[in-house]
């Protein structure tokens, strides 16, 4: 069955986006992550032009999250402080991206710039939490305690810088700092590579601050809402990209996969969890590189140039 | 008036020139675009008009039938080795290409004319896409940027030359179907019909037809535009719903 997107401008089949929307939904459920990176590379290679793909996709992911989030609050796995701090940050952040993708553009390299930029966070990210969670099973089987525990008095030196702050259900009494460092970068790259950041939050909330694993996702999430709907609605102002039509269907399909994507996270190990996350991030980064590094089957290709009025 | 007279002495002049002319006819002005189009394809028809002082011509007639869809400004880019990785290199500008652009002709074009009327008068797709025109020529160097143009498009399905589009159904009278790929844009297009005897062109004549979005994809695009803000905001406003929704459907634990 196929339907045509008044935005996109070209007919795609119903049953095919619903699945993509459910596959990225999973996914995004299950790690506490946005999945725009996911689904943005998969809209482009059916025919989707780019700025509609990531305009849109951002529409699928405020409403993922938006499950994830209401789930968490009822279960009392969301820090509500850390939440706001991080999306403080987060809006400072997207406006320095903003203007540097606008002078990575001037320069004629903005997709140099993000591929390489995908390549190197994904990589860095995802070979950290995979040399982390290899040692916790490592400690695990030589019959050792895993350590991720925090124990009192024990912390980073950054993390007692001043500015400290109690955040009650992350267990945590820290410097404001780090934390809002933390949300700028998340903001900076978000901007720049069209992606929520969930995959840098979760992560650095899991093992910089060592915030409980269950509390992670519901913070994260809650900062991916914020920061998706501003740019949600700023595509719609300045680029003229949602499409409703297709931005429908990917909730519908996201939606239900968020469900059981969130459902299953809840009985996934811990150590599991960061091991999944760690090779999905890997194997992202890994076919970035990939572009980057083959011969590409047809070295030319065709962009159309923005209209100017 | 006297541009009007004038007119009227070039189309005389013309047709007595020639003592052919050429009457064409499309199936289809105006084509709507509703939530389940796929594409479609329009009908040319045409008929050749013949007065009594005619030279009766040894060949027959053929006929080109050239579509060029809505222009764009593309850039066709070179991927290019730099140590180890390929990056975007070289690029070649087409202020003016056409979106869609499809070339039927009754026989193999090469057969229908020579390469220096083809080029001159731009007949056939490969002459369309080489004339200096079309793009800069930098020297030779723009060569692989037009060829790559046409493969990338045909493949497409938006560039396409058939030798067998068209077709003549009495030696005076023939049709052609122009296929409309879903992916082509929607927009004013234009249809130029060419009539060829023994290599010479006899007549021409250039009508259009519209491709426009209808009714529901209609409103979402004007919304889309005119009422960005509000659109924004109300895109945003069905995900949250959607997000509480399934989060009120699925609530079991």
């Amino acid at each position: 069955m196929q339907i045509y997107l008044p935005i996109a401008e070209m007919p795609v089949s119903v049953l095919l986006i619903l699945g993509m929307g459910a596959a990225v939904g999973f996914i995004s459920g299950l790690f506490g992550i946005g999945g725009g990176f996911l689904m943005t590379p998969l809209l482009i290679f059916l025919g989707i032009p780019p700025a509609v793909a990531v305009a849109t996709q951002s529409a699928q992911i405020v409403a993922s999250s938006t499950t994830s989030v209401l789930g968490a609050l009822r279960r009392n796995a969301l820090d509500h402080k850390l939440g706001a701090i991080l999306v403080a940050g987060g809006f400072v952040g997207s406006a320095l991206g903003v203007w540097f993708f606008a002078a990575a553009r001037r320069a004629g390299q903005l997709d140099l710039v993000i591929v390489v930029s995908y390549v190197t966070l994904f990589t860095v990210v995802g070979s950290l939490m995979l040399k982390e969670s290899i040692r916790e099973f490592w400690t695990k089987r030589k019959g050792g305690t895993v350590r991720l525990r925090r124990h009192a008095g024990e912390h980073a030196p950054y993390l007692g810088l001043p500015l400290r702050m109690r955040f009650y259900r992350s267990k945590l009494y820290i410097s404001v700092i780090p934390v809002l460092g933390l949300s700028l970068f998340v903001g900076f790259a978000g901007a720049l590579l069209g992606i929520g950041g969930g995959f840098i939050v979760v992560p650095a909330l899991l093992y910089v601050f060592r915030v409980p694993t269950t509390v992670v996702v519901g913070t994260s999430q809650f900062q991916i809402v914020c920061t998706t709907l501003v740019a949600l609605i700023l595509h719609a102002v300045t680029n003229q990209a949602v499409d409703m039509v297709l931005a429908i269907l990917l909730i519908i399909g996201g939606v239900f996969g968020a469900q059981f994507g969130a459902r299953m996270g809840r009985h996934l190990r811990a150590e599991l969890f960061r091991f999944l996350l760690a090779i999905l991030l890997l194997a992202v980064g890994l076919r970035f590189a990939l572009e980057l590094v083959l011969q590409p089957e047809d070295p030319f290709s065709i962009t159309v140039q923005e209209v100017r009025q | 008036m006297r541009t009007l007279l004038f007119l009227l002495i070039a189309l005389f002049s013309m047709t007595s020139a020639s003592a052919e002319s050429l009457i064409t006819s499309l199936s289809n002005h105006r084509v709507l675009i509703n939530s389940n189009y796929t594409g479609t394809s329009i009908a040319v028809f045409g008929a050749i008009e013949r007065d009594a002082q005619t030279v009766a011509r040894a060949t027959g007639y053929d006929v080109v039938v050239t579509v060029r869809g809505p222009n764009q400004f593309l850039v066709v880019r070179e991927k290019e080795k730099l140590g180890p990785i390929w990056i975007n290199q070289e690029q070649q500008k087409f202020p003016l290409a056409p979106a869609y652009l499809s070339v039927l002709t009754s026989r193999p074009i090469t057969e229908i004319t020579s390469i220096q009327l083809r080029q001159r008068q731009k007949i056939g797709l490969r002459a369309i896409i080489n004339a200096p025109d079309f793009t800069n020529t930098r020297g030779g160097a723009d060569k692989d940027f037009r060829d790559a143009l046409y493969r990338i498009k045909a493949q497409e399905g938006l560039y396409l030359e058939d030798e067998r589009g068209a077709t003549f159904l009495t030696p005076d009278i023939f049709r052609a179907s122009i296929p409309l790929p879903a992916t082509a844009p929607p927009g004013d297009y234009n249809v130029e019909v060419t009539l060829f005897a023994d290599t010479v062109i006899l007549a021409k004549t250039l009508t259009h037809f519209e491709l426009v979005k209808t009714g529901f994809e209609e409103q979402v695009g004007f919304v889309a535009r005119d009422w960005s803000l509000s659109y924004g905001l109300a895109t945003a406003l069905i995900a949250i719903f959607f997000g509480w929704l399934a989060n009120v459907i699925f609530r079991r634990d």
